[in-house]
């Protein structure tokens, strides 16, 4: 977990975006707090404590004096519409580019696209790409 | 919580030496010793409130640096202060400071022919901080018999103890020279997560040098790499890991990318290439990399701290 070439904090944020955005973190749902995140996952509480500043300031989670951290409402809708927008340019231009190297002609990948229904396929690649 | 703030601390050219001595050879002529450098101008400013890696290679100085801070060893010159912002002060036979620095060695500094339980009280009467509480729970989940004198105990159960007083003695400034020594894997993981459950809880500084960085790295605020007596770097944690960038991919592509940096590793399988560069990549080169196939990984604290320090200098 959190072993990428990211800073730790930047995939901790990435990676509760991505829990929001499938929905498993539900809105105004509390989520761990600093304390829970670094001793659940072994890292500095201050490395939490700034992914979840940088999600505040995102408009992702937002703060209860007192209580702790809650998923803001509107936020998965909001994730959703910005990972859509860069789904193109960071998820599919990368894999038509390989398939151009590989010599892939383009109705080739439309036929495949089609045929086996890439709705079950882009859900997962999301999660995985986010 | 803790009623004292944490402490910081600050060394500014500190140097640290053995005294030289003479002794006669059987010719009867006399041959000077050259003294050993411990520490060769170390400056470095220690955060207060962080919990900071200590790290460096057998005999870099690390446990002389901890041990100035603690007041256990004075600089031969140089000054060191310690204490909370803005109140620092030479901590060297200084009550006030000492009582709020705890400092646990490898040896876990045990009373040797007294009971486990004597070495404690002692423990809680001399700092004002002292959790009997955490004391007990934690001689209880490291299964610790206190009835017992260090000496009849495992060397894993004596850090245990020390690990022990360390967290229980909430001091403002709290030091592991190398505690988890002796600590199979199961104790050693049980530490790390009594550390920073209870740093959260009462926050406060913690130093912690050890040998085994993967396991620790994501335990630092800030890390501290000590070399041959000196300060190499000390910085936050993310800042050391942005030192470099690994590149996996076909050689002539890996090769493309490499393009004048500094390259700290090379492994290289058939045509595929591995090489740790320093630096990052802009985000152009990044989608570059991506685009060839290269893949582009994170390098562990561990490796850049040995090829810091390598010796032999780093691979061209």
């Amino acid at each position: 977990m959190f072993d990428g070439p990211e800073p730790i904090y930047v995939q901790i944020a990435t990676w509760i975006r991505a829990q929001v955005l499938a929905g498993e973190l539900g809105e105004e749902e509390q989520v761990m707090s600093t304390t829970q995140f670094a001793t659940t996952f072994r890292i500095n509480p201050a490395t939490a404590a700034k992914a979840f500043s940088g999600l505040v300031e995102e408009g992702v989670l937002y703060k209860k004096r007192g209580v702790g951290m809650f998923v803001a409402a509107g936020a998965r809708e909001r994730l959703l519409e910005d990972h859509r927008k860069r789904y193109f340019e960071d998820v599919l231009a990368p894999v038509l580019q390989e398939a151009d190297v590989l010599g892939i002609p383009t109705d080739e990948i439309v036929a495949y696209v089609l045929g086996t229904g890439g709705r079950q396929a882009s859900g997962t690649s999301t999660k995985e790409e986010s | 919580m803790t009623s004292t703030a944490p402490f910081g601390a600050r060394l500014d050219d500190v140097v640290v030496r053995f005294g030289a001595s003479r002794r006669m050879l059987a010719n009867g002529t006399l041959v000077k010793d050259e003294a050993g450098t411990a520490l060769d101008g170390a400056s470095v400013e220690i955060r207060p409130g962080t919990i900071t890696g200590v790290l460096g290679r057998n005999g870099a100085g690390k446990t002389t640096m901890l041990s100035l801070l603690a007041a256990f060893t004075r600089p031969t010159s140089g000054t060191v202060v310690v204490g909370p912002e803005g109140a620092q002060e030479d901590p060297w036979e200084n009550s006030w400071i000492t009582s709020g620095t705890q400092l646990v060695r490898e040896s876990g500094d045990l009373m040797t022919d007294e009971k486990v339980s004597a070495s404690l009280t002692y423990y809680a009467d001399m700092r004002p901080e002292w959790s009997a509480e955490t004391a007990e729970r934690l001689l209880d989940l490291f299964e610790v018999d206190v009835r017992k004198k260090p000496s009849a105990l495992s060397r894993g159960k004596r850090s245990a103890i020390g690990a022990t007083l360390g967290l229980a003695a909430r001091a403002p400034l709290t030091i592991f020279d190398e505690v988890y020594l002796g600590m199979d894997a199961p104790t050693r993981y049980a530490f790390y997560d009594e550390l920073l459950a209870d740093y959260a809880a009462h926050p406060r500084t913690i130093l912690l040098s050890s040998h085994l960085v993967e396991e620790v790295e994501r335990l630092f605020e800030d890390v501290i790499v000590i070399d041959s007596g000196r300060v190499l770097l000390a910085e936050p944690a993310d800042e050391m890991r942005a030192r470099g960038f690994s590149l996996t991919g076909s050689k002539d592509a890996v090769e493309r990318l490499v393009a004048g940096r500094r390259v700290l590793h090379r492994q290289q399988l058939g045509t595929t290439v591995q090489v740790t560069l320093e630096g990052s990549l802009a985000d152009d080169e990044l989608a570059a990399a991506r685009t060839a196939g290269v893949e582009v990984g994170a390098v562990p604290v561990q490796d850049l701290f040995v090829r810091l320090t390598d010796p032999r200098g780093v691979a061209s």
